[in-house]
């Protein structure tokens, strides 16, 4: 790629669990083979800091992470997916962002990686969602 | 209540801040109530989750008290789907925003537009959860709520009458589902194992809905 640098895909991890989401997004961010800007925010736990979720915490992730390409959210279970919906349906989230349909761990890992490539929202949710397709036996 | 008018007395913002005063006393009330039923099929949060979420709904709409029924609703929803943590947050604020958004910017709305309203904001939940009846979930309670009301009213029934049929409606859903096998959220991972317990969200939703009655007969509505 030459002339100046498109602005690149912003990926959010949801999980119930503040922990969950941190680790993810590291790992993620640590396969991506040295990309100069790895634009990921894990926004993990509830509202009380345990377990659960937060729409709070998943909206400023979005902007965090927010360049004007469109940010991919991954979410793990139940109220995670639902609270991003939710979120969604009233545009409470940056424009451009979306729910991707992919397993959270292996979905981040593609995500962030196609993310800190330079693809486009539409080949990131894609290479997300193919990891449903990664079979291990 | 025997002076009812046949279409009942309009419901207005005071109307719809007194129903969360009162469903925010009942969930306090029960949420140990609603945590134990969340035991043996659930994550143990349900009562926790919905007493936070109504105590933030509560004061957010005390210290800026919207003016008509549907900004209510809709402050009401905003706060659970922020503060509940759990998957009732999202299912009972997509309820509530968007039978508020039905509802509009009417400063009083009659009890069919109110019941318009909870059958847009149900068929929301299940939009959103993609639950159908009988998947043991609080549309177990709010379905037959809805279609009680509409009964109800479509007899002739007032305000207060029509939400008390809603309400036993809730009431007799949300026993039903103790037989039912979970097939959403948590409990369907439970499988065979989630028969026998009544579910937590149809539990709630019929306080939620009782609640509404209650509101109405105080006020004679």
């Amino acid at each position: 790629m030459t002339g100046s640098p498109a602005p690149l895909v912003g990926v959010v991890l949801v999980s119930h669990s503040a922990a969950v989401a941190r680790a993810v997004a590291e790992l993620s961010a640590n396969l991506t083979g040295g990309a100069s800007e790895v634009p990921v925010a894990p926004a993990g736990g509830g509202p009380d800091g345990g377990l659960g979720t937060s729409s709070d915490l998943i909206a400023a992730a979005a902007r965090s992470v927010d360049r004007g390409a469109g940010v991919a959210v991954l979410a793990d279970l139940g109220s995670a997916v639902l609270t991003v919906k939710a979120l969604l349906a009233d545009d409470e989230l940056p424009a451009g962002s979306r729910l991707v349909d992919a397993p959270f761990l292996e979905g981040a890992v593609a995500a962030v990686v196609s993310a800190s490539a330079g693809a486009d929202i539409d080949a990131v949710a894609a290479a997300a969602g193919e990891a449903y397709d990664y079979r291990k036996g | 209540m025997n002076a009812t008018p046949p279409d009942g007395s309009p419901i207005d913002a005071a109307f719809v801040r007194r129903w969360l005063d009162t469903a925010a006393t009942v969930v306090e009330r029960e949420a140990a109530a609603l945590t134990e039923l969340d035991s043996p099929i659930g994550d143990a949060d349900h009562g926790t989750n919905m007493r936070r979420g109504f105590v933030a709904a509560r004061t957010a709409v005390e210290q800026e008290p919207p003016d008509t029924p549907g900004a209510v609703l809709v402050a009401v929803g905003r706060q659970l789907i922020s503060t509940v943590g759990g998957a009732s947050g999202p299912l009972y604020g997509t309820l509530l925003r968007r039978a508020g958004k039905q509802l509009g910017d009417e400063p009083a709305v009659s009890a069919a537009q109110f019941r318009d309203a909870l059958r847009a904001g149900v068929d929301g939940v299940a939009q959103l959860g993609g639950a159908a009846p009988g998947d043991k979930t609080m549309l177990d309670a709010l379905f037959p709520a809805v279609d009680a009301m509409s009964k109800a009213l479509d007899g002739g029934s007032g305000t207060a009458d029509a939400l008390a049929a809603a309400a036993a409606a809730a009431d007799e859903g949300a026993v039903a589902t103790t037989p039912l096998r979970a097939r959403k959220g948590r409990a369907s991972y439970l499988g065979e194992r989630s028969i026998g317990h009544q579910d937590p969200g149809a539990t709630s939703a019929a306080l939620l809905v009782t609640a509404f009655a209650d509101t109405a007969r105080e006020a004679g509505a």
